[in-house]
């Protein structure tokens, strides 16, 4: 989508409402919502990409380091993937500002 | 238990189907299940998804979070509208102006869509017998308008529409068992799913799109925000729901009875694990967990029975 979406009138709209930009979502930014920051810790992590699968997100990637970590941009703090971390080396930390 | 293809994250589809950016709780393993359904189908896939809690978060106009070809049904038809789907794309191959190829065409819907409201289209779309896949989102509410009771709510469960108090336990009728009205239709294949147990999931949803004729997945999707617990928990809760046998993962194909996980004894556990953590169930007795326990149990040696007859 060219424009933001706050600024995109109906007159624009596709006839019948069809969105014709595939996974235009990623424009919306849901890591506002988070109050918990998940941290890996980059020595424990075993690569085994359980935090991976179980995100609903699907917003967790591997790095250039090879670990694991969430994408901040969208990562809303929900801790599964601290919760599921067969090593636990996930741990939640609030955010502060 | 059968060998499986999928035993680890690495052998899983590593493209996103459905972008980050959509709107669903913290925690809804709802949207999980939907990502995990996605990956194993692939691309080649079409949607018709009805009104509910995934139908919002996903495709507020002009944004939509679909990587695959999606449209957005009322309450009631879509069964209706990707049995329509699938007629089309067949008469569209057969006459040439269209490629043939294999295509997967999926209805989705909540338990509300599902078990109440669309339960007609849906029955007549599987009697008719489309090559498609149909797939329920258990979350045993109506969840996204604020947790009213559906017909797939469990006894005992509380939500706005059926508040516990002095006068009432809640949900006062036991859960519509919509696998088995599916398995009723005598279609080929029927299966019960959870994305706690997401290789199962995608397992289940692989064979389904391989079986030609209609099939029906329903998945036990955990509603952190409707069920009362800690975002964190979701994952864990889907666990205990088929460890205590609440909610067996079994599949029916061709009639026949399977049980694709049976806890074993180490980790079979009473209904109260399940049950006491979640704040829909808080305010039940002892008493009422032990009709609950033999309610499960019973239900739970009926499917080890089928799934030993030959």
């Amino acid at each position: 989508m060219a424009k933001p979406m706050e600024q995109i009138t109906w007159q624009e709209l596709e006839t019948g409402a069809v969105v014709v930009e595939v996974g235009n979502s990623v424009q919306y930014e849901t890591g506002s919502w988070r109050s918990e920051r998940p941290v890996v810790d980059k020595e424990k992590c075993i690569k085994c990409m359980f935090c991976w699968l179980y995100c609903p997100e699907g917003c967790i990637r591997q790095a250039e380091e090879g670990h694991f970590e969430a994408d901040l941009t969208y990562c809303k703090g929900c801790g599964i993937c601290a919760e599921e971390c067969p090593v636990k080396c996930i741990t939640m930390v609030i955010e502060e500002k | 238990m059968a060998k499986t293809s999928i035993s680890s994250p690495k052998h899983v589809e590593r493209e996103e189907f459905f972008a980050p950016g959509h709107r669903a709780c913290q925690g809804c393993a709802e949207v999980l299940a939907v990502r995990l359904v996605l990956k194993a189908l692939g691309k080649d896939t079409i949607v018709a998804m009805a009104t509910g809690c995934m139908e919002i978060i996903s495709s507020p106009l002009p944004i939509t979070s679909w990587r695959v070809p999606w449209i957005h049904n009322a309450f009631e038809n879509a069964a209706a509208v990707i049995s329509g789907c699938e007629s089309g794309m067949k008469a569209l191959m057969r006459k040439g102006k269209i490629p043939a190829k294999k295509i997967n065409f999926v209805g989705m819907g909540g338990d509300g869509a599902t078990a109440d409201i669309g339960m007609g289209p849906l029955s007549g779309a599987l009697e008719r017998g489309h090559d498609m896949i149909y797939v329920c989102y258990d979350n045993e509410a109506y969840m996204n308008t604020g947790i009213q009771r559906s017909s797939c709510t469990p006894y005992g469960a509380s939500t706005t529409t059926s508040p516990a108090g002095k006068k009432s336990i809640g949900q006062h009728t036991q859960k519509k068992n919509m696998v088995e009205i599916a398995a009723a239709h005598g279609i080929p294949y029927v299966a019960t799913a959870c994305p706690s147990f997401p290789f199962d999931l995608m397992e289940k949803v692989k064979k389904a799109s391989e079986t030609a004729g209609p099939a029906y997945i329903h998945i036990l999707s955990v509603c952190p925000t409707g069920w009362r617990i800690n975002p964190s928990e979701a994952i864990k809760y889907g666990r205990l729901a088929v460890n205590s046998c609440v909610f067996p993962l079994y599949e029916v194909d061709h009639g026949k009875y399977r049980l694709t996980y049976k806890p074993s004894d180490k980790k079979l556990i009473p209904v109260s694990e399940y049950l006491k953590g979640q704040g829909r169930f808080r305010h039940l007795t002892d008493s009422d967990i032990e009709t609950i326990q033999a309610a499960t149990m019973k239900a739970y040696e009926r499917l080890l029975r089928l799934s030993e007859q030959e």
